[in-house]
């Protein structure tokens, strides 16, 4: 092949398009391209077409306009006369909450049967294997319902706590579980509490201060401070001084059987508490599975390694086998918890008025917004995946072995 | 020396049985059971626990009445013991299955194509099965439509031919180039689908079964149907999406990697709500597309974006020799997808898309909150609504309970067993 051969063929010819490699690739992707704005804009037309046939528009003043309905389990202040948009809020609000409660339990059990799973007892081995498989195979709506008529069925109603001799009792005269819901004691603050609350978060600081420190001794002077017995000294001793110093600026109110119901206290709806049990110990099967892989995914060498250095049984967990395991764990878990934020839309089925059941629900079916709704409704979804598969990420990037 | 000879033994003794403490059943339990004060504990905490689980069950269980026409009469023959009412299973058996809808004459049909899907997936999950079985699969779902949805059998034949004329115009020009033969196809089936569709029109009552809706279906019936097509159809379309992702032509990655984390970040129930509510909007005005299908477009797209991520695991788990082998030896991108780098990623993402599917079936049952009455949405709407059977939450939540159970706990045990068929790199 000469040089007039060569530089012939590497001028461009409109042929390359398709049989050179080199251009072939910007064929495709203009066609990509074209073929995705053509049906986009084919979509477009149908919505703009089907609008005008309904009569309907795209417009977000519904937000504004009064909700009319009553949401019974709220964080922040809600009557049936505040907008859609505060409605929505509360159902931001309630999502987050049980998602964050759900998190937290389902963590719980599953780093519970996990470990028990690989217990050496028998019996214990296997009934977390049948925990596991249970619930890992049936649908998390079927355990939800389930759950929830167990909740209903089993506790008993207010009524029940009535009389000289009730038929039910509240644990510690605190805590009432009934069919209608927990009530649990509701802290209440007087004046003086701010201070208690800030020493509380100083001694905090405190901890993780002094753990620094003894570090740095041990790394540059090889002296081993005791830090487990100080650190529970710095988290209790400066705020119960200061506590009951300031006189118990903290109080508890506590739920009371007036009439036919509980008042005062803190009120979580059954509907809640279902929903919180049910996803908790649904995920806690996958979550099981996953802390059962990672711990055996540490190889045996590397504690035999370590109790070869001398090392004492806590430390070869706590430095050699968990930072390992961890590194298996933790990318799934957090995926997990993902999953219990977006399963906590199942809400619907129990009646807990999350975002799902107030704007993607009742705002929905009466402004008759559909779009608008379900798109705001996925934007919110949408922002806490994404958020959290960025922290994610940067989490993986930060563990990721350290080698060649 | 003879008469002051010591003790020499002549023959072996036979060899004693070890301590009582220390074999058989005393042994296991010691070592398995009451290895230390904590274990003994937890044993028995357990052994608490499967007795009173055992106490309240099984006399609920065996106490059941299966024969019962109202909850009334059921709490009736209990007499106050503790029992089930199980006569809700018998009397409504049909309502779990197939729906409230679904003419109770044709039933025969279902059942026929959930017998022959399983002939159907017999070759493609068993490989020690004749290979010629695998035309039957092929088949399979033309004929299921037949059966499930009714009309003349034309209409599956007609739709059959189309596929099959595809395929074979893919065959006879992919040696020359793979774009020219897609191409190809598509025409010649749409053009066949043209022809095939006034032939149909002309015979529609040809071999026919009696019609059955869409919004007739229910029960399980209606979850089997949405999982296995919501699977089926979002493998190949999760492939695509992994290969795309992992494309270098920047405007195809970055359409696949928007669907996918896009699908990905929402939750189902949206996109259901999507389905039900909105998709409407997005087809011209004069078609009306039954929700069916609606959800079952939402259902595969979602699964397929799920897949996809299996599947791109799958690929990155590849070492890059595996690639640039296949570039050095000269084949082209299909080629090499082909025979080089899809074989080994997906037999690494087996056991994580039948996760994935195992979950899309399990999902299938929200459809019950957009009113759709699958199994749980029959349960909990025209069952336990009804006088007759109000407040038999137990037995009927169980019974759809025990059903997944079986179906999901069964698929995840093949994949497992398909796993340790595939590992061909370990002896």
């Amino acid at each position: 092949m000469n040089t007039s051969e060569l530089a012939r063929r590497d001028k461009f010819q409109f042929s390359m398009l398709l049989n050179d490699k080199r251009y072939r690739s910007y064929t495709f992707q203009f066609f990509a391209l074209f073929i995705l704005i053509c049906a986009m804009a084919y979509l477009g037309k149908n919505l703009l077409e089907n609008l005008a046939a309904a009569g309907l528009n795209i417009s977000y003043s519904f937000l504004g306009e009064p909700a009319g309905y009553d949401i019974n389990q709220r964080l922040i202040e809600y009557n049936s006369q505040s907008t859609h948009l505060r409605a929505s809020i509360v159902g931001v609000l309630n999502t987050l909450l049980v998602a964050f409660l759900g998190c937290i339990a389902a963590t719980f059990f599953g780093v519970t049967a996990g470990i028990l799973r690989l217990s050496n007892n028998w019996i214990v081995a296997k009934l977390m294997m049948i925990y596991v498989e249970i619930f890992r195979n049936v649908p998390v709506l079927i355990w939800i319902l389930i759950i929830h008529s167990v909740f209903l069925a089993f506790l008993p109603q207010p009524k029940a706590f009535r009389g000289e001799n009730p038929e039910a009792t509240m644990l510690w005269d605190a805590f009432a579980f009934t069919g209608r819901g927990f009530y649990i004691p509701k802290p209440v603050f007087y004046d003086g509490s701010f201070i208690v609350i800030v020493t509380f978060i100083l001694s905090i600081v405190g901890i993780f201060a002094f753990r620094y420190y003894a570090r740095q001794k041990l790394y540059l002077e090889g002296k081993l401070l005791e830090t487990r017995w100080t650190s529970v000294g710095i988290f209790f001793i400066p705020t119960l001084i200061i506590y009951f110093a300031l006189g118990s600026p903290i109080g508890l109110e506590y739920p009371e059987l007036k009439g036919f119901n509980f008042k005062g206290g803190i009120h979580a709806r059954g509907s809640l508490i279902s929903l919180w049990f049910a996803l908790s110990i649904y995920t806690g099967a996958f979550i099981a599975e996953v802390v059962r892989a990672g711990i055996q995914s540490v190889e045996k060498g590397q504690s035999e390694a370590a109790g070869a250095l001398g090392m004492r049984p806590n430390f070869i967990m706590n430095l050699v086998i968990l930072p390992q395991a961890l590194r298996v764990i933790v990318p799934p878990l957090i995926s997990f918890y993902l999953n219990i934020t977006k399963n906590s839309s199942l809400a619907l089925a129990v009646g807990y008025m999350d975002i799902t059941g107030t704007l993607g629900g009742i705002t929905l079916n009466q402004t008759g917004r559909a779009i608008e709704a379900v798109l705001l409704l996925m934007l919110f979804y949408l922002a806490i995946s994404l958020s959290i598969s960025a922290i994610m990420n940067v989490y993986n990037r930060s563990i990721m072995l350290k080698e060649r | 020396m003879s008469e002051n000879n010591s003790f020499v033994r002549k023959e072996m003794i036979s060899e004693r049985i070890p301590p009582a403490a220390d074999r058989g059943l005393v042994k296991w339990v010691r070592e398995n059971l009451f290895s230390s004060a904590f274990n003994a504990i937890m044993t028995f905490i357990s052994l608490w626990v499967i007795y009173s689980i055992t106490v309240a069950v099984i006399p609920w269980f065996l106490n059941g009445v299966w024969d019962a026409k109202t909850v009334r009469e059921c709490y009736d023959l209990l007499d106050g013991k503790s029992g089930a009412c199980f006569a809700v299973l018998n009397e409504r058996f049909p309502q779990l299955i197939y729906g409230f809808k679904y003419p109770s004459s044709e039933y025969w049909r279902p059942n026929l194509a959930t017998v022959l899907l399983i002939v159907a997936l017999a070759p493609i999950l068993f490989r020690r099965l004749p290979r010629q079985l695998l035309i039957f699969s092929a088949v399979y779902p033309f004929l299921a439509f037949w059966l499930i949805w009714g009309g003349s059998i034309l209409t599956s034949v007609s739709a059959f031919l189309g596929c099959a004329i595809a395929v074979i115009c893919y065959r006879r020009f992919s040696s020359r180039s793979f774009a020219l033969a897609v191409l190809i196809s598509l025409i010649a089936a749409n053009v066949w689908w043209i022809i095939g569709g006034y032939i149909v029109d002309l015979n529609a009552s040809f071999l026919s079964l009696e019609v059955v809706a869409s919004r007739d279906m229910g029960g399980f019936m209606l979850n089997l149907l949405l999982g296995t097509i919501a699977v089926c159809l979002s493998i190949p379309l999760g492939i695509a999406l992994a290969l795309g992702r992992q494309s270098g032509m920047p405007i195809i990655k970055w359409i696949c990697v928007v669907f996918i984390e896009f699908i990905r970040g929402v939750p189902l129930i949206t996109l259901l709500f999507v389905a039900n509510v909105i998709l409407a909007f997005f087809f011209p005005p004069d078609t009306s597309i039954d929700l069916i299908l609606r959800v079952l477009i939402m259902m595969t797209f979602f699964n397929a974006a799920y897949i996809a991520e299996v599947v791109r695991g799958g690929l990155a788990a590849l070492s890059k020799g595996q690639y640039e082998a296949a570039d050095s030896i000269g084949l082209d991108y299909t080629q090499s997808m082909r025979f080089i780098i899809l074989p080994q990623a997906l037999k690494i993402s087996i056991p994580g898309i039948v996760n994935v599917s195992v979950g899309m079936l399990k999902d299938t049952t929200l459809v019950s909150i957009i009113s759709m009455f699958d199994l749980v949405g029959m349960i909990r709407g025209p069952i336990l609504s009804s006088t007759d059977w109000n407040g038999v939450y137990w037995e009927l939540f169980g019974a759809a309970a025990a059903i997944f159970f079986v179906v999901c706990f069964s698929v995840s045990k093949y994949s497992q067993w398909l796993e340790r068929q595939l590992e061909t790199d370990k002896r």
